[in-house]
């Protein structure tokens, strides 16, 4: 099986999510499924084919470099769990002693 | 350094751009506004938004790439680089990762030794800041995102770099080649430019790569070259006495002058990047290229071999002119108004350059205009001033900002160049020190300083001092007789 229960778990880790032992047998099923499943196009010779970064055909449009409002504080911490009057609080990341 | 090792040193610098807005939405790129002023849905990473390009900095990557000699390339494209930070709000960050805008470029620097190396470069892509967290509170940290969103650019080296100090001159050329093409300040105190480094060492000779160690936060010139040069003693003290370098991050700490482990959690790089979805392919065509190459300023190398030719300036003058734009520009202003080039170059160079590194001024904010120093210099040289008076007059127009010859009006130090009044000081000075003359005559003329220095003081200084030498000479000569 080219997933194993163990990379599983790492990819749960990266994503912040935890989950009981038999959901990540399950997902382990579940991924390698879908990997065998588009493992068949392993099978077409891609040899003179440009690797495709977007699905639709088109170029990227730009803006030009003028600004435009933004919100006020008071709008943008108005979601936050957590705040004071200028900003977002979360969680001690870093003990500075 | 131990001579039977070298140091292999890799850097990635990231130059915050100088546009207006973020490099995907419309909010203020501008420094040290109130916490959290500077956004909007698309910058707080609200569900729903969407990206969309700054083309000012596509331009500022596409100038950065053809000032390094790049390849640009005609199509690239976005990536997200996934990571959970607060002040990272969407969860990635949009970056780019196998198809960058520049490629395969180069620089040359110069080394104490007098010679030239040439250091490649392997890539340069775009991709936005990050916000501030602020850790000092005693129970959470704060979130600002201003930051958040601002264009970068990151250039990437070839570990082509075998001491700090060629680290440290590459490290200048990149920002002297940023400030000259206006794209990023280049302050490195600031955050505005910013230099994580890779250094592993091996034995000389040897051509397999040594483990290497990633050194972050050197926040300034000064700490890089003091950290490469920590981090590349401690590898080999670590080799030689039988150990093994572990791969890992570090972080500089300016304060001890040590560079210690970032700790285990924080280095589990795994970005799992993916092609943007929220962005198509970026196509920079032949034509756009060429509009932007028509921008391209005068790059340091250049000016610098224009003002030896031009202004006929020795190297030492010309490197020291060009090593910023804005002092180069100074320069060139002053040549518009005197044509005495050298004595341009030694002004600025000496009394100029020493007042501003004193006073930690711009040369752009220099109270003395480049038209003063220009007329300054042109008094001296149509014999209004001398050049001793000229140094008096310097620290008036450094004061009060005024323009020379007002300076030299109001003070009354217009040069004596009128024989008639030299001679009748230099007469008074003869009949005053009639011992002097004696000795004179008898050969001693080491006498002659002190009467020339009489006659200077009876003028206060004005008298024009090739004209006393003469008038002086002549006359004593004539008592021989």
């Amino acid at each position: 099986m080219p997933v194993s229960k163990k990379d599983v778990e790492h990819i749960a880790e990266l994503a912040k999510l935890s989950f009981e032992e038999s959901e990540i047998e399950s997902f382990t099923g579940d991924l390698n499924e879908i990997l065998s499943y588009v493992e068949k196009l392993n099978e077409l010779n891609t040899d003179n084919v440009e690797p495709l970064s977007y699905p639709i055909p088109g170029q990227n449009v730009f803006r030009d470099d003028i600004s435009t409002p933004s919100a006020s504080t008071q709008e943008a911490l108005k979601n936050a769990p957590d705040k004071d009057e200028s900003f977002f609080k979360v969680p001690k990341v870093i003990n500075m002693d | 350094m131990n001579s039977k090792y070298e140091a292999v040193i890799g850097l990635e610098v990231h130059a915050q751009l100088l546009t207006e807005t973020k490099l995907f939405c419309g909010c203020s790129t501008k420094f040290g506004n109130p916490p959290n002023t500077n956004v909007c849905p698309i910058c707080l990473g609200h569900p729903g938004v969407l990206p969309v390009l700054n083309k000012k900095a596509v331009e500022y990557a596409v100038l950065m790439g053809l000032a390094t000699n790049c390849r640009i390339n005609e199509k690239s494209v976005f990536a997200r680089k996934n990571y959970f930070y607060p002040d990272l709000p969407k969860g990635y960050q949009i970056s780019q990762y196998d198809l960058p805008v520049c490629e395969a470029g180069h620089i040359d620097v110069d080394l104490s030794d007098g010679s030239t190396k040439r250091l490649g470069i392997t890539r340069i892509h775009l991709e936005e800041d990050a916000g501030k967290s602020i850790h000092d509170q005693a129970f959470e940290t704060l979130v600002d995102v201003n930051r958040c969103g601002v264009p970068l650019i990151e250039i990437v080296s070839e570990p082509d770099m075998r001491s700090a100090e060629e680290a440290y001159q590459y490290l200048s050329k990149i920002k002297q080649i940023v400030q000259y093409l206006s794209i990023c300040d280049g302050n490195m105190e600031e955050g505005s430019l910013r230099c994580d480094a890779n250094i592993s060492v091996r034995l000389k000779g040897e051509t397999k790569l040594g483990t290497k160690t990633e050194i972050k936060n050197m926040n300034s010139f000064k700490n890089v070259e003091k950290a490469l040069n920590y981090e590349i003693e401690r590898q080999i003290e670590l080799i030689e006495d039988g150990g093994k370098v572990i791969q890992e991050t570090l972080l500089w700490n300016a304060d001890l002058n040590i560079a210690s482990p970032m700790r285990g959690k924080e280095e589990a790089h795994d970005y799992r990047y993916f092609p943007e979805p929220d962005l198509m392919p970026v196509i920079v065509s032949n034509d756009w290229v060429k509009e932007i190459s028509e921008n391209l300023p005068e790059l340091p190398e250049a000016r610098k071999q224009r003002f030896t030719s031009e202004y006929k300036l020795p190297t030492y003058d010309a490197d020291i002119l060009t090593s910023s734009r804005d002092l180069a520009d100074y320069y060139e202003e002053v040549a518009k108004v005197t044509a005495d080039y050298k004595s341009a170059s030694n002004w600025i160079m000496g009394d100029i350059l020493k007042v501003v590194n004193e006073t930690k001024t711009s040369i752009k904010d220099f109270s003395i205009k480049p038209v003063q120093l220009g007329k300054l210099i042109n008094l001296i040289n149509n014999n209004t001033i001398s050049g001793k008076i000229a140094k008096d007059v310097f620290p008036f127009m450094l004061k009060e900002g005024k323009d020379p010859e007002v300076i030299v009006k109001e003070k009354n130090l217009v040069q004596i160049t009128d024989s008639s009044a030299i001679e009748s000081a230099i007469q008074k000075i003869l009949n005053n020190n009639p011992n002097e003359v004696e000795q004179y005559l008898s050969g001693k003329e080491k006498v002659f300083g002190f009467l020339v220095g009489q006659v200077m003081r009876e003028t206060k200084g004005k008298a024009n001092p090739k004209a006393v030498n003469d008038i002086l000479k002549e006359s004593l000569e004539a008592k021989r007789k």
